[in-house]
């Protein structure tokens, strides 16, 4: 198919960045030419700027939304696959079991949290069991390791409130905070050059005849001589700005349940149904989060609008029978949220099931790099992914590795979890440590201000919630939430409109109580 | 270093001052309030409308006024308190960790009085369908946005739960310019108080819908629309009763949960109807000396019962000093038909005692029933029952002499 590239001439139109350019705080004046920009600020977007940051190119990050992480990647269970769900030779099975293998270095490369918790896939009917055969197989096939069919005495040892008549352990299975992790890799993509345009939104793109790319958006244009479409749900409209009709994303609705911490004692592992044929999901399972919550669901639902984060009482009462069935302990009482995350599935409705990952340069238009259907295992692949994109890049460019790459970052130090003596020692050496202001996750003053100063400017509640844990707890920020306003207010100087809790238009507050009243 | 204190007082609001007050009168040296907030009074600052202190003061006071009361009698009696300080560990051996700005402090103490009060219940803890906008608070948290912060929560407004911070809520968003379109109930009752909905609601024109409730939420950036619904008797969605109600703002008034963290590290039980403390007739806990009073121990009704339940505690409190705390024998106390709940849950001292419960429905001409096997020991006649009003009835330590299990049932 051919394409019809708009010729049209450079404009060159200046615009203000903050940009970190090797850790330094600098705000000037740039052209907006960039080697490389990536489209989608999700968890493969930010580890392939990341993966990026480590030549000598200059790389931008274009995200419509106000922070990074807002789509797919914050809306998951958090598991870092081992890989047996998928079908040997794959993309989705070889990058998987690369991803897990080098996770725990990733994560400690990042200060993110990651533990190996183990998971068990549970068969309840005989018939399950052929199926657990089945996928030890297909995992020692891509080179899972430690895969184990264990029967109901083993199954009860490791996990006693589970029912069960055998199951397929997989101790290499881990969790981690997909959040923090796409936060962290785009701190430290940011601190080794790259410049992040977060609320700028991908209008058109259009390849110039000296064979840059221009590209339009609601902040003003940029060219670069690549682009990465890493839009994740909107990676088929991306695709489309270039060359038309050739891929389709169907959005694919999970919706879960977050229980109280106080519930966590229930499991121990990450507890999954067997998966059914032709599915698009793994099943309704039971994730322990790194932050000591259980997550349950998702689950899996074509939806027709890609932004419809609805939850559903349909898929509610659905939930709650299937914990009935794994899990009969739990209880209504312990659910303290709902949410859902939406996958971005190139298998229609019709078909169901998965298609591989696309990750790929255009054969029609040079230097356009698509990443199509990043669904589960996205997480645990995320680096994988980005290391083949760099791969592409590197074969045609050569890239110089640049040797000021420092690949190692530092999150907010978390309060809660430090010995009493670190507790004292941090008190003295800062005061704000002493103040908790999110009373259930222990949150200190410290921790949200950090949160507020983050290095990518994102000031909106959510992503101080995800950065500090504020207003995750069971009181869904009853306690905090006007400590933190307060916060925003003095220490920023935003009015009350000005606050807003994921965006435009999310603003928290009318103005003051009175039209004559300014305080 | 560890401090040691004969009694720590946790919370500085409605429960924990009355507490402190009493224990001082009753002769008790060595108090400590530790209070997270800025000030003491807890939630009664937020709360500026008048009604308060009718049975205790027997005038209508504010929130404010009623807590400047006890206030001023810790102050006038030196009591000492922590402000701005987290109890962040309490342990089954009544050993207090408490942050704060100049660090953590470490206290043991003799006797616990818990006084934390409760949170609100939020839609999460509810699973109402739809989107995750802005725009949706509690309202408590509205409530402390409105009048200690001052800032408005918004302009066109649907309450879910009639609850009586709900309740004041239409009210005071009223007077503030806003629009209350609606208070919906899921039950065929309210679950506030009577007055509240005269004084609150219909003086305004604002409708109580019961049998209604949220069953969609629309909005990306802030909530655009919810969808109301009514349910059937049996609590199920009747769908051709579905509507849409366009609002810039939901508040939620659905219910109060005791706030039992610390007690819960400390092993204290509780119970899975209050969701506070099981506690014995002097408001003591499973664990020895770690007492309860106030929302802690069980949602009230009005916060003149509140200091009452503080007040009647620290005999049990000053008992437990003098070594006089002893089980004589358990009195097994069984929850009959038409009630939600008892307080205590046990006896193991005989002496007068006052139980305080909430029936499950509203009701004419009943009659609360306390029976000893086949025996009846005492019948207590109410005009009215409501749900949103919480019960108290006194037995005498001859009544309760003889008793080997109490049961008590509504008629």
């Amino acid at each position: 198919m051919e394409c019809h590239f708009q010729i049209e001439n450079i404009i060159n139109i200046y615009i203000i960045v903050i940009s970190k350019k090797k850790g330094k705080d600098v705000l000037e004046t740039t052209n907006n030419h960039y080697d490389v920009v990536i489209i989608g600020g999700g968890v493969v977007g930010c580890a392939i700027a990341r993966e990026l940051s480590r030549y000598k190119i200059s790389v931008a990050l274009l995200e419509k939304e106000a922070d990074v992480g807002w789509g797919i990647s914050c809306r998951n269970s958090g598991v870092v696959h081992a890989g047996f769900n998928y079908k040997p030779g794959t993309l989705r099975a070889q990058l998987c079991v690369k991803g897990n293998r080098s996770f725990a270095k990733l994560c400690q490369e990042l200060d993110v949290p990651y533990k190996k918790i183990g998971k068990v896939v549970v068969a309840q009917k005989k018939e399950e069991v052929e199926e657990l055969k089945r996928l030890k197989t297909q995992g020692e096939k891509n080179g899972v390791e430690e895969l184990e069919i264990i029967d109901s005495d083993k199954l009860k040892k490791l996990e006693s409130n589970v029912k069960g008549i055998a199951a397929l352990y997989s101790p290499e299975t881990a969790i981690t905070s997909p959040y923090l992790l796409t936060i962290a890799l785009a701190e430290n993509a940011l601190r080794n050059g790259v410049s992040f345009f977060l609320n700028t939104e991908v209008k058109n793109i259009a390849k110039l005849r000296n064979s840059n790319f221009k590209i339009n958006t609601n902040k003003g244009e940029f060219t670069s001589s690549y682009v990465i479409n890493s839009a994740g749900l909107y990676s088929d409209k991306v695709a489309h700005m270039v060359e038309k009709d050739k891929y389709r994303i169907y959005p694919c609705r999970g919706e879960y349940y977050v229980l109280d911490k106080n519930a966590s004692w229930i499991i121990n592992r990450l507890i999954y149904p067997v998966p059914k044929a032709g599915s698009g999901g793994l099943g309704i399972h039971f994730t322990p989060t790194i932050d000591g919550n259980i997550l349950i669901g998702p689950s899996n639902e074509y939806i027709k609008q890609k932004d419809n984060l609805s939850t559903t009482s349909q898929i509610m009462k659905m939930l709650s029978a299937e914990t009935q069935k794994f899990l009969p302990l739990i209880s209504s009482r312990d659910i303290i949220r709902s949410y859902s995350g939406i996958r971005a599935k190139q298998a229609p409705p019709s078909e169901g099931g998965y298609w591989d990952f696309v990750i790929e340069e255009s054969n029609s238009v040079n230097n356009f790099i698509n990443l199509i259907g990043i669904e589960s295992p996205g997480l645990a692949s995320a680096q994988p992914i980005a290391k083949k994109v760099v791969g592409i890049i590197n074969k045609k460019e050569n890239l110089e590795a640049d040797s000021d790459f420092k690949p190692f970052r530092k999150g907010i130090l978390r309060f809660e979890e430090q010995d009493e003596e670190t507790k004292k020692a941090l008190i003295e050496k800062d005061p704000d440590y002493g103040e908790i202001i999110c009373r259930c996750e222990q949150v200190t003053k410290k921790e949200i201000m950090e949160a507020i100063d983050n290095p990518l400017g994102a000031k909106d509640l959510i992503s101080i919630k995800y950065r500090s844990r504020a207003m995750m707890g069971r009181c869904q920020g009853g306690y905090c939430l006007t400590r933190i306003m307060e916060l925003l207010k003095e220490g920023y100087g935003l009015t009350p409109q000005e606050i807003t809790l994921k965006g435009e238009h999310s603003y928290l507050l009318t103005g003051y109580r009175s039209d004559e009243v300014n305080i | 270093m560890i401090q040691k204190k004969d009694v720590i007082i946790i919370g500085g609001g409605a429960a924990g001052l009355a507490a402190a007050v009493s224990c001082r009168q009753k002769g008790i040296d060595d108090i400590l309030i530790i209070e997270r907030g800025s000030y003491l009074g807890g939630i009664l600052n937020q709360c500026i409308h008048d009604g308060f202190g009718l049975e205790k003061f027997n005038t209508s006071l504010t929130g404010p006024e009623y807590a400047q009361r006890y206030i001023d009698q810790v102050k006038e009696e030196k009591i000492p308190f922590l402000l701005n300080s987290m109890v962040i560990n309490l342990s089954p051996k009544k050993e207090v960790i408490v942050a704060n700005r100049k660090g953590l402090q470490h206290f043991r103490a003799k006797v616990i009085i818990l006084a934390m009060g409760c949170r609100e219940r939020t839609r999460g803890a509810i699973s109402i369908p739809g989107t995750r906008p802005a725009g949706i608070y509690t309202a408590g948290v509205a409530q402390e946005l409105i009048n200690l912060k001052n800032y408005m929560v918004g302009k066109k407004i649907v309450i879910l739960g009639s609850g009586d911070i709900g309740l004041i809520m239409a009210r005071r968003l009223t007077l503030e310019g806003a629009e209350v379109q609606m208070v919906a109930e899921i039950l065929p009752y309210s679950s506030g108080l009577p007055r509240n909905i005269n004084q609150c609601l219909y003086d305004f024109d604002i409708p109580l819908l019961l049998s209604h409730t949220v069953v969609d939420i629309k909005g990306n950036g802030r909530i655009s629309e919810v969808t109301l619904a009514e349910v059937d008797k049996r609590g199920e969605i009747i769908s051709k009763s579905k509507r849409k109600v366009a609002c810039d703002t939901l508040l939620l008034s659905v219910g109060l949960i005791p706030e039992n963290e610390l007690s819960r590290q400390a092993g204290v039980i509780l119970s899975s109807i209050t969701g506070g403390p099981e506690a014995d007739e002097r408001g003591q806990t499973n664990v020895p000396g770690i007492f309860a009073c106030g929302n802690v121990l069980q949602v009230h009704d009005i916060v003149d019962n509140v200091s009452l339940e503080a007040e009647y505690i620290t005999e049990g409190v000053m008992d437990y000093l003098q070594g006089r705390l002893q089980a004589q024998r358990e009195i097994q106390i069984i929850l009959g038909s038409g009630l939600r709940y008892v307080v205590p849950q046990k006896i193991f001292t005989i002496k007068d005692t006052i139980f305080s419960f909430r029936v499950n429905q509203p009701g004419k001409k009943k009659k609360i029933i306390f029976e000893a096997g086949k025996e009846l020991v005492k019948k207590k006649f109410f005009p009215r029952v409501n749900p949103a009003e919480m019960l108290r009835v006194k037995l005498t330590s001859e009544e309760l002499e003889s008793v080997k299990r109490l049961k008590i049932r509504l008629i």
